[in-house]
């Protein structure tokens, strides 16, 4: 299936420029890494290996609480993100509706909107929200993990749906159409053959969203409550301080983290390669 | 010979049929739409009419906004000249961003997605990883990079070419900028990239003899949508990034993310950076809508 | 119900026009408390600290939750106007926020400030005249000052040597910061950065002539092609690995950074003869805290003698505290760098009002 017609020049040149830009991706990253076991505080200046860093790392009950809290936001607001945008993408894509056009629309204004606007709009909002509903039930609420998830998932949708949306588009629909003939029902034709025909689309957007909620300050900033801080903000609030290797540490372990993770699904995937290929072909 | 109106009736049926579907298809789409909908409306699109009723009020003397005497100042301020020069200096360097980023990710997409399954997923993974460290620590990892000690400078200095000073110039925002927002280019690329029909790739190689121009006639036309959505996805972030700018630019000039960030921040004058957001996205939605719609003729 | 009912009154119009009501804003939403009942030493649950980072000794944290037998949860900002808006909001859940000086007059005048029962805070008087009651809050009636400092400039003295001219000129005189060669940072600060500017040409920081603006203004935008940064964060770091040679920044922050280079001698850190910034941060209770009386009796932890003299030598800040000078190193408090002895050109900065947006347009357009 791959390209066989490619020619030996352009193919180098392709492995060539991919080298390198898993090279410009990782060349931070591996600097941090090294820093993290760096002996001084100040960046750049190398103070003797040391793994300082990483025994306060374990002793910070903080930045632990701090971690558990982001990874907990990402993945939550990630899976209903991906589920809503996905949803999103296949409406319009697929379907005319009424209200399509602004429905369109809206789905563009989270990507565009300035973060710091979006951050002071959701504080304003949910400390209304939350006015007009103790009023209305009594029902005294707050910020917190909610407010963060809620947030965070209000942009990501967008996301999502511009990723998938980019996979379905000019898609051949005559396959769906048939599976939508062949199968009894239409959760199984979108299980058996949309599903797995959008499902590079739907990573893509779900590393998107995961990446975005993992990464947010500002939005973040304004719609914690107390004590539910994502690590993130918290590191943002040290820079006055100066960032202490600490968090090269934390970045590091979330590295390892992650990698171990992908490592464990690579055998997943080897044993749903050989369908995956049939699938797409 | 009653054949006639026996085919209009068979039509007049089939239409109302088709019809029926279409009604029923209309209400699917609907339905699939409305949980994500109703909840942009929600906690979209509703907290956005506080922006918008924001720009219209004024800003206190002690800085906290009076919703009374409404008016169009905010929107005023638009029209001054630092504005102006943000604004296109902004757009300079977004679409700086964009090009290097499309050149780069490009290729790498269509590298990506020729590989086996398990290859193409992982370098996927691989392309992101280093996004789930924290972002201020990756700029700052630039920062050491790029600082007239660090390990680039070294390099060219100890290969006879002297210190390179990048760090706190207008290059180090390009490479931080680009660094930043790759991925969102690699990864809608890579999903119109890995459904290409290699059948169609592979007879428009019988038919234009040339690689070059089977790319361009061919596989470009079709990758078109993830060209369009990376561009966009790298675009608008870039015109807002601030932290990105500040710590490896050294904030020398300013720029329309940071112009926002201190009209709320700095200046807490909240209709001046409500009414700039407003204006922004109403422009940026509009030009979207517009490259949208041009890169899907070309499908 | 009273609370109810005046929240209800509020909300009343959302009847008539649901979304502009909405969107009004309220420094006035949430139940406003009132530490009246709180006696001294009494705590009606766990503190929530609002604070800029690293500002506090880890060990009085502990030592404040071990002494009351409550937890104190402690979230961080890096702005004062990150800050603001959110306690304003209401609701922020927090019970001790540590505003700057400028920032507690404008949250008094917006009423997100609890007026402090100061029979629960008896330590009060062990603040120093100074500070007590300071300018920003002249009642004395809804702050304790916590730390103060000064902002001035870090030096490389490698450069131009241990005379080294203590003026503003080392930025904004051509002649001078050439000598520097570009290695210079400002903080990115309008009233920071325009009030040096100021300084140097002899006027108030706080003032609100457009003229005396312009020609801050122009300096500022001669500088820029002159310096390497406008860095309000990492100026220590950069001038202690010696990427800059001159930093514009705050005192403890400086010393700090100094104290870490390879060679702490050759820098030091002065406030130009000119003059410059004195600044305070204060402790204070959000309007709508919801465990004021631990709230007071964290400030009257703060301001005891012994703890006071702990906090001020951990931050390298100096103490407004009058009673912690018994428990402090000598050679900390002879420290020129904390505690300057002419501090007849130190001004604060106050809010000028309207006068605001003009200096952070004035920066804006001097970077172009």
């Amino acid at each position: 299936m791959s390209g066989r017609s490619i020619a030996p020049t352009t193919r180098w040149l392709l492995r060539s420029n991919s080298a390198l830009v898993i090279a410009f991706l990782y060349a931070p990253i591996i600097l941090l890494a090294v820093y993290s076991f760096s002996g001084s505080r100040i960046p750049g200046e190398w103070g003797g290996f040391t793994t300082e860093w990483y025994a306060r790392l374990f002793d910070d009950s903080r930045i632990q609480k701090t971690i558990g809290v982001s990874v907990r936001v990402a993945l939550v607001s990630t899976v209903i993100a991906t589920v809503l945008g996905t949803m999103s993408a296949l409406a319009l894509e697929r379907f005319k509706f009424r209200g399509r056009r602004v429905f369109d629309a809206l789905l563009y204004l989270p990507i565009i909107i300035p973060d710091v606007t979006m951050a002071v709009m959701m504080l304003m909002f949910f400390t209304q929200a939350f006015d007009l509903v103790d009023l209305l039930f009594g029902l005294g609420l707050s910020k917190g993990f909610a407010t963060i998830v809620v947030s965070h998932v209000a942009f990501n949708i967008a996301f999502v749906s511009v990723v998938v949306r980019a996979r379905i588009a000019g898609m051949d629909a005559t396959l769906e159409q048939a599976a939508a003939d062949l199968y009894a029902n239409r959760w199984q034709a979108f299980r058996y053959v949309t599903l797995p025909l959008i499902a590079p689309g739907v990573l893509g957007g779900a590393l998107l969203a995961i990446t975005l909620s993992l990464d947010d300050v500002v939005v973040t900033q304004f719609v914690a409550g107390p004590g539910s801080t994502t690590l993130p903000v918290y590191v943002f609030s040290l820079i006055r301080k100066g960032v202490t290797p600490t968090i090269n540490a934390v970045s590091v372990i979330m590295l390892l983290a992650s990698l171990t993770l992908v490592a464990g699904s690579v055998a997943l995937q080897r044993a749903q390669a050989v369908r995956g290929r049939t699938n797409s072909e | 010979m009653t054949v006639l109106p026996d085919a209009d009736a068979l039509e007049t049926a089939l239409g109302e049929a088709e019809r029926r579907g279409e009604v029923a298809e209309r209400r699917r789409g609907l339905l699939l739409a409305l949980p994500s909908f109703a909840y942009m409306v929600l906690f979209f699109a509703v907290p956005l009419v506080i922006v918008l009723v924001y720009s219209f009020a004024t800003r206190t003397s002690s800085g906290s906004t009076a919703l009374s005497d409404w008016n169009l100042e905010a929107y005023r301020k638009l029209g001054e000249p630092i504005v102006r020069n943000v604004v296109i200096r902004s757009v300079v360097l977004a679409l700086i961003t964009t090009v290097l980023c499309l050149v780069i990710a490009y290729p790498f997409a269509y590298f990506c997605a020729t590989r086996s399954a398990t290859v193409r997923n992982l370098l996927l993974v691989a392309v992101m990883i280093p996004f789930w460290t924290n972002f201020l620590v990756r700029n700052y990892a630039w920062r050491l990079l790029l600082s007239s000690g660090g390990p680039i400078s070294s390099f060219t200095e100890s290969i006879g070419l002297g210190p390179t000073e990048i760090l706190f110039t207008k290059t180090a925002v390009v490479i931080g900028l680009v660094y930043a927002y790759l991925p969102f280019m690699i990864l809608p690329l890579f999903a119109s990239i890995d459904r290409l029909d290699w059948r169609l790739v592979e007879a428009s190689r019988d038919l234009y003899a040339s690689g070059p121009a089977s790319f361009r006639k061919v596989v470009l036309p079709l990758t078109m949508p993830g060209v369009i959505a990376g561009s966009i996805l790298v675009f608008v972030p870039s015109m807002g990034a601030y932290v990105t700018p500040e710590l490896l630019g050294g904030g020398k000039e300013t720029l329309l993310g940071s112009y926002i960030v201190t009209q709320f921040l700095t200046a807490r004058n909240w209709p001046v950076g409500a009414s700039l957001s407003f204006v922004l996205m109403a422009v940026m939605l509009v030009s979207t809508i517009i490259y949208f719609r041009a890169g899907g003729k070309n499908l | 119900m009273n609370n109810r009912f005046r929240r209800a009154r509020r909300l009343l119009p959302l009847a008539v026009l649901p979304m502009i009501t909405l969107a009004a804003c309220g420094g006035d939403s949430g139940d406003s408390g009132s530490a009246d009942d709180c006696e001294t030493g009494q705590v009606d649950g766990d503190l929530y600290l609002y604070n800029w980072s690293e500002y506090i000794d880890p060990e009085l944290k502990d030592a404040f939750a071990a002494e009351y037998g409550v937890e104190v949860i402690e979230d961080n900002y890096d702005s004062n106007e990150a800050m603001q808006p959110i306690v304003a909001a209401g609701n922020s859940g927090y019970d001790v926020i540590v505003p700057s000086d400028y920032m507690v007059s404008i949250m008094i005048e917006e009423g997100s400030l609890m007026p402090l029962n100061l029979d629960a805070i008896p330590n009060m008087s062990n603040l120093s005249a100074e500070f007590n009651p300071p300018p920003y809050d002249p009642d004395g009636a809804y702050v304790a000052a916590y730390q103060w400092g000064t902002t001035g400039l870090g030096v490389d003295l490698t450069v131009m040597g241990e005379d080294t001219p203590r003026t503003w000129g080392l930025i904004f005189d051509p002649e001078l910061s050439a000598n520097f060669d570009g290695r210079i940072t400002l903080l990115n600060d309008p009233r920071e950065t325009l009030g040096a500017a100021l300084k140097y040409l002899g006027y108030s920081l706080n003032t609100t002539s457009a003229d005396e603006l312009a020609e801050a203004k122009a300096l500022v935008a001669d500088a820029v092609d002159r310096i390497a940064a406008f860095d309000s964060d990492q100026y220590d770091e950069l001038l202690a690995t010696g990427e800059t040679a001159v930093a514009h920044g705050y005192s403890g922050n400086m010393v700090v950074g100094i104290d870490e280079a390879e060679n702490p001698d050759n820098y030091t850190y002065f406030v130009p003869d000119e003059g410059g910034t004195i600044w305070t941060d204060n402790m204070a209770v959000p309007f709508d805290a919801p465990h004021p009386c631990t709230a007071h009796s964290f400030i009257n932890f703060i301001l005891d003698a012994e703890n006071g003299a702990q906090l001020s030598e951990w931050n390298y800040y100096g103490s407004p505290n009058e009673a912690s000078v018994p428990f402090m190193d000598p050679e900390f408090l002879a420290d020129e760098t904390v505690y300057p002895s002419d501090r007849s050109k130190l001004e604060f900065i106050t809010d000028t009002g309207d006068f605001e947006t003009e200096f952070s347009d004035a920066l804006s357009e001097a970077k172009g």
